[in-house]
């Protein structure tokens, strides 16, 4: 009977997770797939035809779209790394007893919603708001200069939403560095800039991957940002995908994008992992 | 106390002195930090010389400031004041890569990401030395540690001795003049620990270079030093080979952190030739070697070993030491006896006996016995 029960464990441990993924995962997955498969319209019903017209026809009107996520969503997490890393390391290294501070500090803001927060930072970019308003009656930056509605502005918005997504898990893989490994490699002759590039650099690595996942998926499929901060120039596939879904009730063209964005993203991190996994990583630095 | 000078010239047969300049030499170094506010002064002003070839030990309690020392020795702290000075050069600014002089740590501090052979050979590549001559230098190490066809492996993947081989080979395939060595071998289990020290004390003696060996571990450091440096408090107590630092603890701190010690007080009754006499009780008395400083009536602390005591029934004869008192605790422990007895005036004495004859003991417990030892096998302390 205990037997019985110490083999029942583990499943019945995970049956409340399992539970939740099967019904809000797994099934509108599955809900969503059929659904782009299907034709019709919101009047007349729709059928499962097999039709893959959404797909070809989804991909080919909204291509621009497409590439353009990807593409925010690269820069975003290629700026995210840039403005994080030093962060991460400063806290890691530099905090000494007031590391937990600054993390604080840092997760401050996101008590406030995300939607919130990027509607601030439409008040703080607005043509003659926070930012721009003292420039210009200063007469530093042109009248008619704009940061809204720009693609800077959208790479901006998802860069700053995301940050500590990437600076925590990089700020964990830094601050497991044993300090004394740093001392021998200074004391191995290691310059600070060769210490830094053959030790903390590799070791560092996987942290950097941990937050690129974190931050790349969620920017790329991202749409409050290029809604609040963005122009019409500027839509990113996740507001095709709300418009379809909300506006034009095209059930069958949205559930096609998001299987293409999804393909798209999983073949990504797959390739991205597969060229830079933590262990093959790991491998290359030691050269 | 504060500054024991040690040159090579210190007559200490022992160290082995190649030259008039030793190869590393703390001059009156003072390191202090500022903690919570608070000035901590670590190292109080240490002075010190270290032979070129040198099997040298820094020994002290944890904070007694060894490891301190041995950092700004390494380049990794700078000395609040005084020099630091390797083969007679002042190196007290100089940055740790740029000090020929290699670290073991205590944890071992292995680069994770890398494996064996990428680790031994770090030191080297910064260095620029020739792949060549590098393939060589590593592949010669590994062999000396014993870790050859190990190198692919990482540290993770090695048992705690093997970690440490690798530290050691990383260290010395840089060829450095002197090796500095945090607690080595705290991490190993026993069995393993006595292996290494013998090792180590092979690989110094085979690549001839100086060794700075810091460590708690009293055995460790008379087992393989040529000279140890016991260290309180951030001051040195003794410097001195590791006999002398046993036979004649300069100190009462010296004599109870080394090994067991029995500390005795009295005061100089009498002094005749160059023997002052010590009473503590009716039919006691404690012969002391005097060395001029001793004078009638003043109060003396003395340690004695455990094992110079001889233990019996009956009074002894001669010119010896002799206190009585009453066996209070008897311990078999193999090779010998331990029993520890009850002066008259309350204080303990513990005395070791040997198992040499038979297994039968002297005293029982409860039993009145005689002490005896030499005069010369106890010290007044400073």
């Amino acid at each position: 009977m205990s037997r019985l029960r110490a083999a029942l464990t583990p499943y019945l441990l995970l049956f409340p997770g399992t539970l939740w993924l099967a019904i809000f995962f797994v099934v509108p997955t599955v809900v969503m797939l059929s659904l782009s498969l299907q034709s019709g319209d919101v009047v007349n019903g729709y059928a499962f035809t097999f039709n893959w017209h959404s797909y070809v026809d989804g991909i080919s009107t909204y291509h621009d779209q497409i590439v353009r996520s990807l593409v925010y969503g690269l820069v975003s997490t290629v700026i995210q790394i840039v403005i994080g890393f030093p962060v991460a390391y400063w806290i890691a290294f530099k905090g000494g007893t007031r590391k937990s501070i600054y993390l604080f500090l840092l997760l401050l803001p996101f008590l406030v919603s995300f939607v919130l927060r990027t509607i601030s930072w439409q008040f703080f970019l607005s043509d003659n708001g926070l930012l721009l308003g003292p420039l210009k009656s200063l007469g530093l930056v042109p009248q008619d200069f704009h940061i809204l509605a720009t693609s800077a502005a959208v790479i901006g918005g998802l860069a700053y939403n995301f940050l500590p997504f990437m600076i925590l898990p990089m700020y964990v893989a830094l601050e497991r560095i044993d300090p004394r490994v740093l001392e021998a490699a200074q004391d191995l002759y290691a310059s600070k800039a060769q210490t830094f590039l053959r030790v903390v650099l590799p070791l560092s690595l996987p942290g950097v991957f941990a937050g690129v996942l974190m931050t790349f998926v969620p920017a790329t499929s991202d749409y409050v940002n290029a809604s609040v901060l963005g122009g019409t120039s500027n839509t990113m596939i996740g507001n095709v995908i709300q418009n379809q879904f909300l506006v034009n009730q095209d059930y069958p063209t949205a559930s096609a994008l998001s299987f293409t964005l999804m393909a798209l993203l999983l073949v990504g991190i797959f390739a991205y992992a597969k060229a830079l996994g933590t262990e093959d990583v790991l491998e290359v630095a030691a050269r | 106390m504060t500054e024991i000078q040690a040159g090579p010239g210190a007559a200490v047969a022992a160290a082995p002195v190649s030259g008039d300049v030793p190869a590393i030499e703390l001059d009156h170094v003072v390191k202090e930090y500022v903690s919570h506010g608070e000035v901590v002064r670590a190292v109080k002003g240490v002075s010190l010389a270290i032979a070129e070839g040198e099997f040298f030990s820094l020994l002290g309690p944890s904070g007694c400031g060894k490891t301190t020392s041995m950092r700004m020795i390494a380049g990794f702290e700078d000395p609040t004041q005084g020099v630091v000075r390797l083969h007679g050069e002042d190196v007290t600014s100089v940055p740790p890569n740029k000090r020929d002089i290699n670290m073991v740590f205590q944890s071992y501090a292995l680069f994770p990401h890398m494996n064996v052979w990428d680790n031994v050979a770090f030191g080297l590549k910064r260095k620029k030395v020739p792949d060549a001559e590098i393939k060589r230098r590593v592949g010669e190490i590994l062999e000396v540690v014993d870790l050859v066809g190990r190198e692919k492996r990482r540290p993770k993947e090695m048992s705690g001795g093997q970690q440490q081989r690798v530290a050691l080979a990383r260290a010395l395939v840089n060829r450095p003049r002197a090796l500095l060595l945090d607690e080595p071998l705290g991490a190993l289990d026993l069995k393993l620990r006595q292996a290494m020290q013998i090792e180590l004390k092979r690989i110094q003696r085979e690549v001839g270079i100086t060794f700075v060996y810091v460590t708690h571990d009293q055995s460790e450091a008379l087992t393989m030093s040529d000279r140890i440096a016991v260290m309180n408090d951030g001051l040195v107590e003794q410097l001195a080979e590791p006999r002398e630092i046993y036979e004649r603890p300069a100190s009462k701190f010296v004599a109870g952190f080394i090994g067991t010690s029995n500390l005795l007080s009295g005061t100089v009754q009498q002094i005749t030739g160059d023997t002052a006499v010590l009473a503590l009780g009716a039919s006691d008395r404690i012969l002391v070697p005097a060395d001029g400083a001793l004078a009638a009536g003043a109060s003396v602390d003395l340690t004695v070993r455990p094992e110079k005591i001889k233990i019996a029934k009956d009074q002894p004869e001669g010119d010896l030491s002799v206190v009585r008192g009453t066996v209070s605790e008897v311990v078999y422990l193999g090779t010998y006896n331990s029993y520890v007895v009850r002066l008259g005036d309350g204080a303990e004495i513990t005395v070791f006996e040997q198992n040499a004859n038979d297994s039968t003991i002297t005293a029982e417990r409860g039993d009145a016995v005689w002490l005896s030892w030499q005069p010369w096998h106890s010290y007044a302390l400073r």
